[in-house]
């Protein structure tokens, strides 16, 4: 079948004597959402840093499109087409979303000997990004980030990957500071990037959100992938075992559930 | 704020007008606009018809210019984030270094302007590669930068001439350029400024590297992420505070003809609160030049216009602290204003 466009192959991360990665063996394809489950200090983050180039792995190799990279810097990552959105979208709340779209990247005019930012083009180019992916109430490039809501600035940031040519979308826990409604915007646009072509690792503690848009699932449970499977191939409690560390507790996720019906969408404070 | 909604909710007319406040009111520099004008209005009821004649314009115009020389890039690099606290030593160890090559040595005067404008980049270029290699925050590596070069300047300037103080004669193109007094009281650093601010205006908010200060200051980390030269871009900031401060040591050297090692400490918290008060944001990210613009001629007609009335001159500090407070609570409330404004369809 198709090459995986993204292989990680024997995946070692240790931090110190700390080991938090265990022979990793996972493939992404193109046009798949892979979703990366598991509990709490599991190793999720770092897997995906390592594939950001924030953390070079201690043993082990990354693949991209049947060729082995290593990543120096997150730059490095980035050029090739592996972007990160991180959990509060964009970074920079006080810049406008045309200046923050391109960021690194200005489109800049040649007047004479001067160079000059574009910001014409900068806004426009970015609602249109962003209005592509159905987010229609984006019109206005000069609009600050910061007075985004947590849904639309994920949004901007997915869409900004996408238009950059990103190939593997990575998504750390886009919706864990949403609600109900800016959580099925960001699971739509979810659907959308992988209606393009990309590939995305979707990384989330609720399995609502898993089911809804996964393709593929793998679950790490103490930095080893416990389980790894298709669509279809799990029922959601089994689901819910696993990413509870093989504990059963299913039962109890759907009494959460019944909880977050009645209580807008907010999961009670879990208890350490 | 308040009245921009109002208009807003009074037709169509005053929607486009309500619009047109409300873009505005989330620029950086609203805020001191207003503080611009209020402190303006008062010194012209309260500091009568000299504070409104040219020679009242000149007081505080040349105060402004030399202050408003070293905020335009205090500013800048506040907006990315990091203070410059050691501009306060530059300005007297350019003024000296002039001094002391052209004025005690008597070497041609490009010369000495050369000299004391490297040492200003070279103490800029120390701070930036200090803040960037130790990442130690910027306060205390600038704090200890101005330590060390007010120290150097006091020990090279008693080893070199014996004294503390040294005289200059400027030749009459330095005098020209730097000293001259248009009018008998038009200090020719007033154009100086100008041509800063407009060059720094550019680089700010026209060229793409305005881009790259404001996520700098916003964060630094996705900046470099994103492919930004951050220490880099850091270290030129740094080195062109350095620039502006022995520029402006150059030009007091040239003016007053005359150069020593004290003075310039007041440029240190007044630069800072001209920036502040302009509105730029002292943890980065956010703010403008015309704002900086607006924020030292605020303090400038306040220090100077105090003298034209018959309030206590002291009573000059206390405004000034009280608009320090006033702006930046003024200028949070913008801020957030800036955050939740959209374009209104209408
Ligand atoms: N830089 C580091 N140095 C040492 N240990 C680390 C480092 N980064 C992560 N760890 C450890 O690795 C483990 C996995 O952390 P990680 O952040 O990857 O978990 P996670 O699955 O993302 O958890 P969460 O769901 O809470 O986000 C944790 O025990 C953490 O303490
Ligand atoms: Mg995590």
């Amino acid at each position: 079948m198709t090459q995986p466009v993204l292989e990680l192959r024997n995946v070692n991360k240790s931090f110190g004597p700390i080991d938090v990665l265990h022979d990793i063996n996972l493939t992404v394809k193109a046009g798949e959402v892979l979703c990366l489950l598991g509990d709490n200090g599991a190793g999720k983050s770092t897997l995906i840093k390592t594939l950001a180039g924030v953390h070079k792995p201690t043993t082990g190799e990354i693949w991209m499109d049947g060729e082995q990279v290593s990543f120096e810097k997150p730059k490095d990552a980035a050029d090739r087409g592996i972007a990160t959105v991180h959990q509060f979208g964009g970074t920079f709340p006080l810049m406008s979303i045309g200046r923050s779209f391109f960021v690194g990247v200005e489109p800049v005019k040649k007047i004479g000997p001067f160079k000059i930012f574009d910001r014409k083009t900068a806004n426009e180019t970015a609602v249109k990004a962003v209005q592509e992916f159905g987010i229609t109430r984006i019109d206005d490039g000069d609009r600050l980030i910061g007075g985004l809501s947590g849904g639309e600035r994920q949004s901007l940031a997915i869409a900004r990957a996408v238009h950059f040519g990103a190939r593997v979308l990575i998504l750390d826990e886009p919706t864990a500071a949403l609600g109900v409604k800016q959580s099925s915007h960001v699971l739509r646009i979810i659907l959308e990037a992988r209606k393009r072509g990309l590939a995305v690792i979707f990384i989330t503690h609720q399995v609502t959100h898993a089911m809804a848009v996964g393709d593929h699932f793998a679950v790490l449970i103490r930095g080893a992938v416990a389980a790894n499977f298709m669509r279809g191939e799990k029922t959601r409690e089994e689901i819910t075992d696993l990413m509870a560390g093989g504990e059963a507790l299913a039962s109890l996720d759907t009494e959460l559930e019944g909880y977050m019906e009645t209580h807008e969408g907010h999961p009670p404070q879990p208890v350490a | 704020m308040a009245s921009a909604s109002q208009t807003l909710a009074a037709g169509p007319g005053g929607r486009r007008a309500g619009s047109a406040l409300g873009q505005l009111a989330r620029r950086p520099e609203a805020g001191s606009f207003l503080g611009m004008v209020a402190v303006f209005a008062f010194f012209a009821v309260f500091a009568g018809q000299v504070f409104l004649s040219p020679a009242g314009f000149a007081s505080w115009l040349n105060v402004a210019a030399e202050i408003g020389i070293v905020a335009l890039p205090v500013g800048l690099l506040m907006i990315a984030g990091e203070l410059d606290l050691s501009v306060g030593a530059v300005i007297p160890a350019a003024s000296l270094t002039v001094a002391v090559i052209s004025g005690h040595y008597g070497l041609p005067e490009s010369v000495g302007i050369l000299a004391a404008l490297g040492v200003g980049m070279a103490v800029g270029a120390a701070n930036g590669f200090l803040v960037t290699r130790t990442e130690v925050p910027s306060l205390i590596v600038s704090i200890g930068m101005m330590f060390a070069v007010m120290g150097l300047t006091l020990g090279f300037s008693v080893l070199l001439t014996g004294s503390t103080s040294t005289g200059i004669v400027p030749s009459e193109t330095s005098k020209f350029l730097l000293g001259q007094f248009i009018g008998g009281m038009f200090q020719v650093t007033i154009f100086w400024w100008i041509l800063i601010a407009a060059v720094f205006a550019y680089v700010l908010h026209v060229s793409p590297f305005g881009n790259w200060i404001y996520a700098l200051g916003g964060d630094r980390v996705s900046a470099r992420n994103a492919g930004i030269p951050t220490e880099r871009l850091t270290i030129q900031l740094f080195m062109m505070s350095g620039f502006c401060a022995a520029f402006v040591g150059v030009s007091q050297a040239m003016v007053y003809q005359s150069a020593q090692v004290a003075g310039g400490q007041s440029f240190i918290f007044n630069s800072i609160m001209c920036t502040v008060i302009g509105g730029v944001l002292l943890t980065g990210g956010f703010g403008s030049i015309v704002g900086v613009v607006f924020g030292t001629i605020t303090f400038a007609v306040v220090n100077q216009g105090i003298y034209f009335t018959s309030f206590d001159p002291n009573l000059g500090s206390v405004i000034i602290g009280a608009l320090l407070l006033l702006a930046v609570i003024m200028n949070d409330t913008f801020r957030q204003l800036a955050l939740s404004y959209t374009k209104k369809k209408g």
